[in-house]
This record gives C-alpha cells, sequence and structure tokens, in this order.
C-alpha cells in the first residue's frame, strides 16, 4: 500500500474513533482533553477516560501482535528535551484547551472558529520551530 | 457499556495514530519541516480524520443525544482569547522540538523508551499546571 493511501486510512480510524465516542458517550475526543481531564480538579468521570486511554496505550501492541509491527518509531531527540517538549505540549495544550484531536480533527469537523485558529496557531508554531531547529541550529543533539 | 465503547474508542484512534505514521515522530518532524525533506503524509492522516468526522457528527448530533449518555457535551466557548493562541503557541514549540503531540505520546509507551516516559511525565505535569492557573473557567 502506498504510503499515503496507509496515512488516508489511519486518519479514517481516527475518524471513526470520534464518531463513536460523540454516538456513545457524546464526548469530543480530544487527547489532551480526556486525558488531562484524569487530574483536573473536581472531575468525576475518570473511568471512561481510562478506558479511552488504555485502549490507545494498547492499540499499537494489538497492531505488532496482528502485522509484526507497531508502528511505535524511534525517539528523535536526548532527553532533557523530551523534558521540555513535554512540559509545553502539556501547559500548551491545558491552557489552550485541546490539541491535535480535539482542536485539529474535531473542531475542524464541527467548523468551530477557535479550532481553526489554534490549529494554524500550533501548525504554524510547530513548523517555526523545526525551521529553528534544523536549519538554523542544525539539529538538537 | 460506556467503559467498553470508550475503550474501543481509544483503540480505534490509536490503530489510526499508528497506521497514519503519527506514533513515529521523525514522521511528524518530516511533515513540520516544510522548507526542507518535506514529508505530507500527516497531512492524509488529518484529511481522513477530518472528512469522517464531519460527515459523521452531521449524522450523530441530529439525534436528541448520544446512545449512553443524557446529552452531547460540546465545547461552548466561541471568543478568540490569549489563551487559546498562547496555549496553542507553546503546544506548537513542544511538538516541534521532539515530534510527540499527546495521542502518539501515549500510544508509544509500550514502545518502552525511557526518554518517552519522561515527556508523558512532563506533559502530565504540564496539564496539572494549567489546570491550577488561575482563571481557568473550564
Amino acid at each position: 500500500m502506498h504510503p499515503w493511501l496507509g496515512s488516508l486510512f489511519g486518519g479514517i480510524l481516527i475518524g471513526a474513533a470520534a464518531v463513536l465516542l460523540m454516538a456513545g458517550l457524546g464526548r469530543i475526543a480530544g487527547i489532551s482533553g480526556i486525558a488531562g481531564g484524569l487530574i483536573r480538579p473536581g472531575v468525576t468521570d475518570r473511568i471512561w477516560r481510562l478506558a479511552f486511554v488504555l485502549g490507545l496505550v494498547l492499540a499499537p501492541l494489538l497492531l505488532g501482535l496482528l502485522r509484526g509491527d507497531t508502528g511505535i518509531g524511534a525517539v528523535q531527540v536526548a532527553l532533557p528535551w523530551m523534558a521540555l517538549a513535554g512540559l509545553l505540549v502539556g501547559i500548551g495544550t491545558g491552557v489552550g484547551s485541546g490539541c491535535t484531536s480535539g482542536h485539529g480533527v474535531c473542531g475542524i469537523a464541527r467548523l468551530s472558529p477557535r479550532s481553526l485558529l489554534a490549529t494554524a496557531v500550533f501548525m504554524a508554531s510547530g513548523i517555526a520551530t523545526v525551521y529553528v531547529v534544523r536549519h538554523l541550529l542544525g539539529g538538537l543533539a | 457499556m460506556k467503559i467498553l465503547v470508550a475503550l474501543l474508542s481509544g483503540l480505534l484512534f490509536g490503530l489510526g495514530l499508528s497506521l497514519g505514521g503519527m506514533t513515529d515522530p521523525a514522521v511528524v518532524l518530516a511533515f513540520l519541516d516544510l522548507f526542507g525533506a518535506w514529508d505530507p503524509r500527516l497531512a492524509f492522516v488529518m484529511l481522513g480524520a477530518v472528512l469522517t468526522t464531519a460527515v459523521g457528527y452531521r449524522l450523530v448530533l441530529r439525534r436528541p443525544r448520544p446512545l449512553l449518555e443524557d446529552s452531547f457535551q460540546l465545547p461552548k466557548a466561541r471568543h478568540f482569547d490569549i489563551r487559546l493562541i498562547a496555549g496553542a503557541a507553546l503546544f506548537g514549540i513542544g511538538w516541534g522540538i521532539a515530534g510527540y503531540c499527546p495521542g502518539p505520546a501515549l500510544a508509544s509507551l509500550s514502545g518502552g523508551a525511557t526518554s518517552l516516559l519522561v515527556l508523558v511525565a512532563s506533559m502530565v505535569a504540564g496539564w496539572w499546571l494549567a489546570a491550577r492557573l488561575p482563571s481557568n473557567n473550564r
């Protein structure tokens, strides 16, 4: 299969997951919202959130059993950069109320102006960051 | 039943991420490398996901309520604010540094990389901090 077709199919599965969650539980399939909700004060519905995250974690293992390749790629940057990246992703998606899934997929599918803006901003910021890292700094050792 | 639907949805979501190439940070970073050796694969993931969700939501949201809950919980905020823009900008920087957004970071945990565990732990710490910032009205 052409890699682009594989990616399109992967995207369709993500969409199917989002539709299933909306049809069943009436929830947006935003990962930062679902997983972040596990530690948000006042949140009482932790069990479905845990179940969703469990499914997410188990999926590549299932894929590995089915086709021998989990699809999990190697980490690209050294540990201190991973720590910094995680903190920025956590604070950013927490403060900005969403990530690639909540804003980028579910929000755009609903034509939410907030999500369209957020997606444009994090795409631009991600592209700018990779530009600075790769083409100005020559990579992160 | 709710737990089963959530588990199944998470499973489908994770399969989509893996098959789409999003659990490989090299592919993600190559997608963001617009001015280098650009890899368009993630655009196809986004396209497939957005179109499927747009059509599916249209059908589902016609119903009076979800199958297992009393009401649909859709985001109500409509205004642009500094939190949305600054948050998205910070997220993009983190995404561009390591190539992980929250879904793929969690889905890649079973790969066993210690530094990914560190990334997920600091991401959770970031969520914890963000939820306790003042004027967080969610």
